[in-house]
């Protein structure tokens, strides 16, 4: 059983609960298990934010945030310089051979820090995902599409295709009637649509190029490799 | 909204084919009411609760439930309820922590009075300091009262146990109150699996002349024994009335574990009956139990789960019988007190074997690791421990 229990720290506005969202249905449209859990507090910009995701290709009991994961996806550098985080230190309870994505463009992890992490055999993969964003979607805030794309990058758990059904289902699904309303009605929807299509589009040009990353720097899980239950 | 066409409840609760939809506990909560035939609903919003009669407000705005209104608090709710059943009605109502201790002088009164409802309870702190989280402290509260207590694990628990819940209740040999409590946030705003039958089926209307107690008439218990003297007075006739009736409530409570067999399959679920370690929960420490013991089961070691569905009637035979071979057990609980393992210590002739916890309260997550060390410890198991926490 391949069983991944996400624990991802950012700040807020940066889309963490999309994300973990997106990580979920593309779990679902692979046929395969995803459980999520919204976080309820008084998130705002640039305060701490969690969200907790648990995938796997058998059913999920469990509920509840997670409390020892196996896998952390650090979305900005001050969850850990600034100790913008729900749990100090931003490892705590990361279970042994786990891994760690952070969105970074400096080597930010404390040497003290390092040692332990050493220590429980964590996998560290750090990325400049706010670059990459604006570099290629135009935008910071495609730095958690960035982020999904390295985790399903590494553990291949899903293909393109589902990631893609994901974000259509998260930014398209519903809004769009194409049969509704009069004619100015249908011009101002397809506008919004033509809009929302361009933005799906670049999210999913950030989750190629990280996707493709993690392959180039052969950081893709090999099976026996796969993290711990 | 569909035509809805009746069937019987045997149809609708065990062979009507079923769809599978992803849907949170609230939503589970509310399509068992969509398909319950229910006339009225009553309550007062409190959280984590609300959403759950908000959506059964939606029910009687599109047709499914014939009356709707909020309560003015809720001992006006569940007083309201009271009247609304003796009166002939099929009623559903839902409240949180809070709430619950609120309505609580209204809603132990049920019983004796014959009133058969299903009342909702997504638990939540009860004690200072404030707080919405789901801590489950107050199922105990409802153990002592005659009412029918059913803990639900999950979404597709919520749907079963609800639906079931009215069936069972207006039964005549039982007539009681069913609650269907589950964890606030960990089940009902969260989403699951559930498989339901077509929502253009609903159960029989409720027949209020089909019951031990017929609705309206003061000449028959309980309206009689309210209003005659006896019980008014402090004299022999008014122990002796209101002790008989204890007991009748508390048999009517033990009948109705022939239909909780019947309709829910059981009061328990055990996995893997010949293990050594068992874990007992309710609610959603039982799918904490049963993550734990699949990952026991994964390392080889002899490790079961009695999950209890029913906390009243408590399945004594049914537990005392699944623990008799067991070397320890394990009670994960999501309160301080651990009443849980209270119960089980109570019907178990080697009551020493239950390792008390492990606990977690304030409403906070009960890490399914927790229960992993208690299966190490009590198999003599040494695991050295690297995680920082």
């Amino acid at each position: 059983m391949k069983r991944y229990n996400i624990r991802i720290a950012g700040v807020g506005g940066q889309g963490v609960v999309t994300s973990a969202h997106i990580l979920g249905n593309a779990m679902s449209a692979a046929g395969k298990y995803a459980t999520l859990v919204p976080f309820f507090g008084s998130e705002k910009r640039m305060a701490p934010v969690e969200a907790y995701v648990r995938v796997s290709d058998q059913p999920i009991y469990e509920v509840g945030e997670v409390v020892y994961p196996n896998v952390i996806m650090i979305y900005h550098p001050q969850v850990i310089t600034h100790g913008k985080s729900y749990t100090m230190p931003f490892y705590t309870g990361l279970k042994e051979n786990g891994l760690i994505l952070i969105n970074s463009d400096a080597d930010i992890i404390p040497d003290e820090d390092k040692k332990v992490l050493e220590d429980l055999n964590a996998r560290i993969y750090m990325i400049p995902a706010t670059q990459i964003a604006r570099d290629i979607a135009g935008t910071e805030l495609a730095t958690n599409m960035a982020m999904v794309g390295l985790f399903f990058g590494i553990t291949r758990l899903v293909g393109l295709e589902h990631i893609e059904k994901a974000l259509y289902e998260r930014f398209l699904g519903g809004t769009f009637v194409a049969s509704g309303g009069t004619t100015a009605l249908d011009s101002a929807i397809e506008k919004k649509f033509k809009k929302k299509q361009e933005l799906l589009a670049k999210n999913m040009e950030v989750i190629k190029y990280t996707m493709k990353l993690a392959e180039e720097n052969g950081w893709v899980e090999e099976e026996e490799k796969k993290v711990a239950t | 909204m569909p035509d809805q066409r009746v069937v019987e409840p045997e149809y609708l609760l065990l062979e009507a084919p079923r769809e599978k939809k992803f849907i949170t506990g609230s939503q589970a909560f509310a399509e068992a009411v969509k398909r319950a035939n229910v006339d009225i609903a009553i309550a007062y919003p409190i959280t984590p609760q609300s959403e759950t009669m908000h959506l059964v407000g939606d029910l009687y705005a599109q047709g499914y439930v014939k009356d709707y209104y909020r309560a003015e608090e809720e001992y006006g709710a569940m007083s309201a309820i009271a009247g609304a059943v003796r009166g002939g009605a099929r009623a559903f109502t839902a409240t949180s922590g809070p709430g619950l201790l609120r309505g609580l002088e209204a809603i132990v009164s049920w019983p004796g009075h014959r009133i058969p409802v299903v009342l909702g309870v997504m638990t939540r702190v009860v004690n200072a300091p404030l707080s919405i989280q789901p801590d489950n402290i107050e199922i105990s509260y409802l153990l002592n009262a005659g009412l029918v207590v059913l803990h639900a694990e999950n979404q597709q628990d919520v749907f079963d146990f609800t639906l079931a819940g009215f069936v069972i209740s207006e039964k005549v040999d039982v007539y009681l109150p069913v609650v269907v409590a589950t964890e606030g946030f960990f089940v009902t705003h969260a989403k699951g699996y559930v498989q339901m039958p077509s929502e253009d089926m609903k159960l029989p209307p409720r027949d209020p002349y089909k019951a031990p107690v017929p609705p309206t008439d003061c000449e028959i218990p309980p309206a009689r024994i309210q209003r005659d003297a006896p019980v008014q007075k402090s004299n022999f006739m008014s122990y002796l009335i209101h002790a008989v009736w204890q007991q009748e409530v508390w048999s009517a409570n033990r009948r109705a574990m022939k239909w909780i067999y019947k309709y829910l399959g059981g009061p328990v679920e055990v996995v893997n009956p010949d293990a050594e370690v068992f874990i007992v929960a309710s609610g959603c420490a039982a799918a904490q139990g049963r993550e734990a013991q699949r990952y026991a089961e994964q390392e080889g070691l002899p490790v079961g789960l009695v999950k209890v569905k029913s906390l009243r009637p408590f399945p004594e035979k049914e537990v005392r019988e699944a623990l008799k071979n067991a070397k320890a057990v394990i009670v994960p609980e999501h309160n301080i007190v651990g009443w849980l393992a209270k119960e089980v210590k109570s019907v178990i002739p080697n009551s020493g074997i239950v390792i008390d916890g492990p606990r977690v309260y304030g409403g906070m997550t009960l890490p399914v690791e927790l229960i992993m060390e208690e299966i190490y410890k009590a198999l003599g198991i040494k695991k050295e421990k690297k995680t920082v926490v």
